[in-house]
């Protein structure tokens, strides 16, 4: 043992250690460090992928979903598991990676009831989800219990990602008050995803979770990045304080959550 | 008070790059500022890469001996 670490851990880690900016010090933040992944699927697999190998000590994974073969065209870490829960799926793989990593699953829908039990328990949330209702669920429970969320959305050949630090900064709300009406943006069964797309967005929403949990570099805290994978350009969107903002604004609407609000209708 | 004139020895036999100088930065992290650690190294590219490794890292080589054919002490002054 040197500073806390088992022989392994010195050398599992060692490019961590490394780092001025990391050290010892910086990755034992992320052993005792917990976050919980908004969905095991396309996004979830990379950030799951990744935070589990940077030796984040606890990841709580939320998915009701199971393993198809048509996901494997993109989510990384269910193979040989077609037919299992994800979220069973998504620990089997990250035991295999690092056992040191604590995986805690939820095999439910993320609702109004239990959301902010389950956000209680964790430090920071990764919404790796792929619809509106939950997407708005996320963001209105990290504004009112001030949990620090990182925000990832794919489409086709674009995506977007930012993160959210309630009252520090805007919220997703701020950017889009509400969610499309149903029927208005295809979901990704009917519109086509590219299969690398979620690999790219998923990893900068990893990326800016470690870089939370160590305290270090700069967040896209007031920046959306929106990616375009045919033209291959990062676009960076300044994002506001909307004072309207029904969530976080100056005299919100939202002051706690409700189930109408959200419902489980518009599953895009 | 912390004793300045105290001494960590740190014996990295059998060590190679780069875990020669994780484990010193390791050490390191365990000591106050201004303390002095000695590390033992028999793994010859550890003599060159380790200090200058710690020299980035703001810390400040006291002397680099050599103790054998393949023995060196290095001292280093925490930054």
């Amino acid at each position: 043992m040197l500073g806390g670490f088992s022989e392994e851990q010195i050398r599992r880690y060692s490019r961590h250690i490394i780092l001025p900016e990391v050290g010892g010090k910086g990755q034992k933040k992320l052993l005792s460090s917990k976050v919980l992944c908004i969905g095991a699927g396309g996004l979830g697999a990379p950030i799951i992928e990744y935070l589990a190998a940077a030796g984040v000590g606890t990841l709580g994974i939320i998915d009701d979903d199971t393993v198809d073969l048509s996901n494997l065209q993109r989510q990384v870490i269910h193979g040989g598991n077609v037919g299992k829960p994800k979220a069973e799926s998504a620990k089997q793989f990250v035991n295999n990676l690092n056992p040191d990593i604590e995986v805690k699953t939820y095999i439910e829908r993320l609702n109004a009831n239990n959301v902010i039990d389950i956000f209680k328990e964790y430090d920071i949330v990764v919404d790796g989800s792929d619809n509106f209702a939950t997407r708005y669920l996320v963001n209105d429970a990290c504004v009112l219990t001030d949990k620090p969320l990182s925000h990832g959305s794919i489409y086709r050949f674009e995506g977007q990602v930012t993160t959210i630090l309630p009252h520090k900064g805007p919220c997703y709300r701020c950017l889009f008050e509400h969610a499309p009406p149903p029927g208005m943006v295809p979901s990704c069964q009917e519109a086509g995803v590219l299969g690398v797309l979620p690999g790219i967005i998923g990893v900068i929403q990893a990326t800016e979770v470690v870089k939370y949990l160590l305290g270090i570099g700069e967040l896209l805290v007031g920046r959306l990045i929106y990616y375009d994978a045919l033209n291959m350009t990062f676009d960076e969107i300044k994002m506001r304080w909307n004072k309207q903002c029904p969530v976080c604004g100056e005299e919100p609407k939202i002051t706690s959550i409700q189930e109408e609000i959200y419902g489980d209708v518009c599953r895009i | 008070m912390q004793d300045m004139s105290r001494i960590t020895e740190l014996d990295l036999r059998g060590e190679v790059c780069p875990y020669t100088f994780v484990k010193t930065k390791l050490k390191l992290e365990e000591l106050e500022s201004g303390e002095e650690l000695k590390v033992i190294l028999d793994h010859a590219p550890a003599v060159e890469n380790v200090p200058r490794s710690l020299k980035n890292e703001g810390h400040k080589i006291l002397g680099i001996e050599q103790k054998g054919d393949n023995l060196w002490n290095v001292r280093i002054r925490k930054a």
